[in-house]
C-alpha cells in the first residue's frame, strides 16, 4: 500500500473519477506549485472502484464551478490541524460563463467575439449543457 | 402583458399570451380598417442579414397596414455590417431611429444577442436552422382560424421532418395544447429527430406514429402540413426515386382525405404539392400567408402596446 503523509493545513480533493486527476492537476497549475502536492491515481474506492485524489499542503482558491464541471462527484476536504474542518460536495453548476466554448459554426458566438460563451445546465442526470444563443446541446462538455 | 417584450423563441409566450395575440389577430382579420392608423408615427426596422423576401414583405405589409412606416436593409452587403459592425452596436443605433425591430440572420442566436442590447422590442424573423417564431405563430393562427381550435386534432407532417425547423417548432408549440396526435410521414432518412420524440412527445405523453407513405394515413388527418423533400437529403438516388412520389400531394391522394381536412405549407413549394390541388378548397397555404400577415400585425401592435382600446 502506497503511503502518503497526512497534511496539517490544506486541501484534499477526493473522489475524482479515475483518470481525471491529471486534468484537474493541470487545470489548477499544480505542476508549478511551491508547496507539497500529491497526485494519487487509481486508488481503491468503495464508492467508485478506482479513484484519483489530490492532496495540497496549502490553502488555495479553487473555482468550484469549473471543478464541478470537470467532475461533479468530487468532494473537497478542507484540512486544519490535521483534521477535516469542512467537507464540500461539488455539483454541476446551473450556469457557466467562458468555461465551455460553443463549437457550432453557425452560432453567433463564432463571429461576434465580444460575447461571453454562456451555457445553462438542462439535464442534470446526463450533465447536459445548452448554449445560451444557438441552444446547441453538449452532454458532458469538454472544459 | 406583451408591451415592450421580445419574441425570440416560439415558446417565449404563455398560452394565455398566445390567446390574447390570436384574439387581436382575429379582430384584425375581420375588420382590418379599424386598425389602419394605430401605428401612425411608429417605425419598424427590418434588419435582414440574409435575403428573405417573403418574410420581409409580410412584416412590411403588416406595419404599413397598421399605418406605420418601415426602414432597414435586406442583405448585409448594403449595410454597416459589411464594415464589420457588431450586432450589439447595430441594434443600439437602430433603436435610436425605430420603435421596433425585426431581425433575420443566418447566425443562430443573433436575434437573442440583439434583444440583450436593445431598448426596443426585437422580433426574430428566422436565425439559421434555429427558430422562426412568427412562422409558428402563423401556423397556429391559421389552424385556430380555420379549425376554430388548436386542440383535439390529428396533425400529419409530411416530407423532410429531420431538418425542418418549421416542423420542429410547430410540434413543440402544439404539444402545449390538449388532445393533439401527430402522424409523421417521411422516408426513414428524414424522420423526426430522437430528441423531439424524447424531450417533447414522450415527456408530454403525446401520441404519435411514424409512417413512410401518405396514402396509409390520409383519411385520419385533420391537418396535413406539407414540407419539401430535397433530393440532396437522400443517401442514395435509388431511395429518392423510390420514395419521391409518395411525398407529392396530388388530386388522387386528396380523395382519401376528410372533407374538412386542411393542407398547410410554409412555402415556397417546389413540386411537393401539385398545382391541381390549389383548386381544392382544402388547400389553405395561401390563406396561411394572409393569416401570417394578420398575426404579425397583431404581434407588432401588442409589442408596441398600441392595441389598447381596440
Amino acid at each position: 500500500m502506497l503511503n502518503i503523509n497526512g497534511i496539517v493545513k490544506g486541501l484534499v480533493i477526493d473522489h475524482i473519477r479515475a483518470g481525471l486527476g491529471i486534468k484537474i492537476f493541470n487545470y489548477l497549475g499544480l505542476d508549478k506549485a511551491g508547496f507539497t502536492v500529491a497526485l494519487i491515481m487509481n486508488a481503491p474506492s468503495t464508492k467508485l472502484g478506482r479513484k484519483d485524489m489530490i492532496k495540497i499542503e496549502n490553502v488555495i482558491d479553487l473555482d468550484y464551478t469549473v471543478l464541478g464541471l470537470i467532475d461533479h462527484n468530487i468532494t473537497i476536504n478542507v484540512i486544519e490541524d490535521e483534521r477535516i474542518k469542512e467537507k464540500i460536495k461539488l455539483k454541476l453548476p446551473r450556469e457557466v460563463e467562458n468555461v465551455i466554448r460553443c463549437k457550432n459554426p453557425r452560432c453567433i458566438t463564432s463571429v461576434e467575439k465580444y460575447l461571453p460563451h454562456v451555457f445553462f445546465l438542462v439535464d442534470e442526470d446526463r450533465g447536459e449543457y445548452r448554449c445560451r444563443y444557438c441552444e446547441e446541446s453538449y452532454p458532458l462538455p469538454e472544459v | 402583458m406583451l408591451k415592450g417584450r421580445h419574441l425570440i423563441d416560439p415558446m417565449d409566450f404563455t398560452l394565455e399570451e398566445m390567446d390574447e395575440l390570436f384574439e387581436l389577430a382575429g379582430k384584425m382579420t375581420e375588420k382590418p380598417e379599424r386598425y389602419s392608423r394605430i401605428c401612425n408615427g411608429k417605425i419598424l426596422a427590418t434588419l435582414f442579414y440574409e435575403p428573405s423576401t417573403r418574410t420581409r414583405l409580410s412584416f412590411e405589409a403588416a406595419m404599413l397596414r397598421l399605418g406605420g412606416s418601415t426602414l432597414g436593409f435586406s442583405e448585409p452587403n448594403s449595410s454597416s455590417v459589411a464594415k464589420g459592425e457588431s450586432i450589439a452596436d447595430t441594434i443600439r443605433t437602430v433603436a435610436c431611429y425605430a420603435d421596433i425591430a425585426v431581425m433575420r440572420s443566418p447566425k443562430e442566436g443573433a436575434p437573442r444577442v440583439a434583444s440583450m442590447y436593445s431598448d426596443i422590442p426585437v422580433i426574430n424573423a428566422g436565425d439559421g436552422g434555429h427558430h422562426h417564431p412568427t412562422q409558428t405563430l402563423t401556423d397556429l393562427f391559421t389552424i385556430k382560424s380555420l379549425k376554430k381550435r388548436i386542440s383535439n386534432l390529428t396533425v400529419g407532417f409530411c416530407g423532410d421532418l429531420k431538418f425542418g425547423r418549421t416542423v420542429h417548432s410547430l410540434i413543440k408549440a402544439m404539444s402545449r395544447y390538449e388532445k393533439i396526435q401527430f402522424i409523421f410521414i417521411s422516408p426513414e432518412e428524414l424522420r423526426i429527430p430522437d430528441y423531439i420524440k424524447e424531450m417533447v412527445l414522450k415527456k408530454e405523453n403525446i401520441g404519435f406514429v411514424e409512417v413512410e407513405r401518405m396514402e396509409e394515413v390520409m383519411g385520419s388527418l385533420d391537418i396535413l402540413y406539407m414540407t419539401r423533400v430535397q433530393r440532396e437529403r437522400f443517401f442514395n438516388e435509388e431511395d429518392y426515386l423510390r420514395l419521391k412520389d409518395t411525398y407529392i400531394l396530388d388530386k388522387d391522394k386528396m380523395k382519401a382525405a376528410k372533407e374538412d381536412m386542411i393542407v398547410l405549407h410554409p412555402l415556397p413549394r417546389v413540386n411537393e404539392i401539385s398545382y391541381e390541388v390549389d383548386r381544392d378548397p382544402r388547400a389553405c397555404y395561401f390563406k396561411q400567408v394572409r393569416y401570417g400577415m394578420y398575426v404579425r400585425m397583431a404581434l407588432i401592435a401588442k409589442l408596441l402596446g398600441v392595441d389598447e382600446g381596440c
